[in-house]
């Protein structure tokens, strides 16, 4: 009985350390690739394939990314305002729904809606490639998959992620502000003018640099699950679901990291 | 009748393949010559798509070598393993077109990736490589918009795209109805008379195989149990190849079992 568990934990750890150990090398491979998916100086129609990457995961995304942060954005002024009116202090809520979403939500909230959109996408696609032998095709006729591939995926979500990024972090003050107008009557102006004072440069640079690591955890585990599929259609839907919930979970789990460093660190 | 010269080009050696504990290859030994047209036979599971898997560098061998042009593709660096892929052109069993381009584009694919020619030669190119295969009118549709032989056809123009010097073929009867099977029979032994090219085709479709082969080879089981001319072929006296050659089925169900079943069944003995 024991043994089973040991055993069982012990074959569960060497499959976490192998897929993290894949994943590390499919980074560094798909970092290797970047070169040749840049305008100029990369192969011929890979930054055009950047482009439409650019495209499909930032552009197609901006009403579903604008619409979550402001809906957060709501929720966040309106739950901060029922405690804070407690102690007179309704004008905080401006500080709480800026710093919040320039330092943790704008960058996870953006995160969340490319992982379900992208991820998915990523996996599904590349594991169709597989089952239909596209894949080995690219092989033989000695295309890197990763280069061809992956690499314009991981610079188009590189360029789109930061974008929503910010557009999450707009869209979520600017819900902040009209709470404050509706709740408090305090005027756009007033209210901007609150923000640009509570909002610290370092800040809104902290949360892009987590949308990049969030960007490069979520291209990284789609592709990846979509290479590895076996079988047939089946095994393409699992994939995708498996694409998601793990760069979801991931993406958490970096957020956690990336917030105590930058707590440690003496900034939030 | 065959330009093959005593000069292999493709080598395999001591080939041993496992999946999940089973032997799937069992020390295979096999020399495809230059200019040759080798015809892998094999039934349903015989490790004939495995055997081609590791002869285009795509698995790794569990123990034993393949060479092609000398080079082992398994162990060999990037640069020297892509150079010799390039020599190999492989129309898949599928056609493995990719969907999200036209047929052209598929087919211009591996001259944009290999080579810095202008796109008007490209397009040339590509266009010859189409009328080959007699597709040269199709190069706008994409591949959902093409029937079963047409995909197989243009998977053949992809794989001449880069003028190989092997060409492979991964079951290209399969599926198709005996006609268009014929045709690409035909469009087959075309190109190994236009290019003198090396030619292998894994396949169980009899018919097809004595037509293109200069030599077969015959896999049961993981193991090369024949190798030789078609004529050496259809008179050896081996019980699998007989068997196989005249569509003799394996004796999978007892007979008396069946009948057992069904008196139970009329009798209402099955819930």
């Amino acid at each position: 009985m024991t043994t089973s568990v040991l055993e069982s934990l012990g074959k569960s750890t060497l499959r976490q350390v192998e897929y993290v150990g894949s994943l590390a090398m499919q980074l560094r491979a798909a970092v290797g690739a970047l070169r040749e998916t840049m305008p100029l100086a990369g192969k011929r129609d890979r930054w055009r394939a950047a482009v439409r990457q650019m495209l499909v995961i930032g552009v197609d995304a901006f009403p579903m990314v604008g619409i979550m942060a402001v809906c957060a954005g709501f929720i966040l002024a309106m739950q901060g305002a029922s405690e804070l009116r407690r102690f007179g202090a309704l004008n905080l809520v401006v500080n709480l729904v800026s710093i919040g979403f320039t330092r943790e939500l704008g960058p996870l909230l953006a995160a969340i809606a490319v992982s379900g959109r992208s991820g998915s996408a990523f996996s599904a696609e590349i594991g169709s490639m597989v089952v239909t032998e596209e894949i080995d095709a690219l092989r033989t006729m000695a295309i890197d998959p990763v280069e061809f591939l992956l690499a314009p995926k991981y610079l188009g979500a590189l360029i789109a992620l930061p974008c929503l990024t910010i557009l999450s972090n707009a869209c979520g003050i600017l819900a902040g502000g009209l709470f404050m107008r509706f709740s408090t009557h305090m005027t756009f102006g007033v209210y901007l003018r609150d923000v640009a004072q509570s909002i610290v440069l370092r800040d809104v640079f902290a949360g892009l640099l987590k949308s990049l690591a969030f960007a490069t955890i979520i291209v990284q585990v789609g592709c990846m699950e979509g290479f590895r599929v076996r079988g047939g259609p089946d095994a393409v839907g699992r994939s995708a679901t498996a694409a998601v919930v793990k760069s979801t979970f991931l993406v958490i789990l970096a957020d956690v990291g990336f917030t105590a460093i930058f707590y440690l660190l003496g900034g939030s | 009748m065959t330009e093959a010269k005593a000069e292999p080009v493709i080598s395999v050696r001591d080939l041993v393949v496992s999946y999940n504990g089973r032997r799937v290859l069992n020390g295979i030994n096999l020399d495809i010559m230059r200019g040759e047209t080798m015809v892998l036979l094999g039934g349903s599971g015989s490790g004939k798509s495995t055997l081609l898997r590791h002869i285009l560098g795509l698995e790794q061998p569990e123990a034993g070598r393949v060479l092609v042009n000398g080079v082992d593709l398994a162990t060999s660096f990037p640069k020297i393993r892509s150079k010799v892929q390039r020599s190999i052109g492989v129309a898949f069993q599928s056609g493995a077109l990719f969907n999200s381009m036209s047929l052209e584009d598929n087919v211009a694919l591996p001259l944009r990736e290999h080579t810095r020619l202008a796109e008007s030669t490209i397009s040339l190119m590509t266009w010859m490589k189409l009328s080959v295969v007699g597709l040269a009118d199709y190069g706008g549709r994409s591949p959902q918009e093409l029937s079963g032989g047409m995909k197989k056809r243009a998977a053949v123009a992809r794989a001449l795209s880069l003028d190989p010097e092997i060409l492979v073929f991964d079951e290209p009867s399969a599926g198709l109805d005996p006609i268009v099977a014929a045709e690409l029979d035909e469009v087959i032994l075309g190109l190994k008379r236009a290019f003198s090219m090396t030619v292998v085709v894994v396949t169980h479709e009899m018919a097809s195989a004595f037509r293109i082969a200069d030599r077969m080879a015959m896999l049961y089981q993981g193991t090369l149990i024949a190798m030789g001319s078609k004529e050496e072929l259809r008179s050896s006296r081996h019980p699998r190849i007989r068997q196989f050659l005249d569509g003799v089925p394996d004796q999978i169900v007892d007979p008396a079992t069946v009948d057992r079943y069904f008196d139970r069944y009329l009798k209402g003995g099955l819930r």
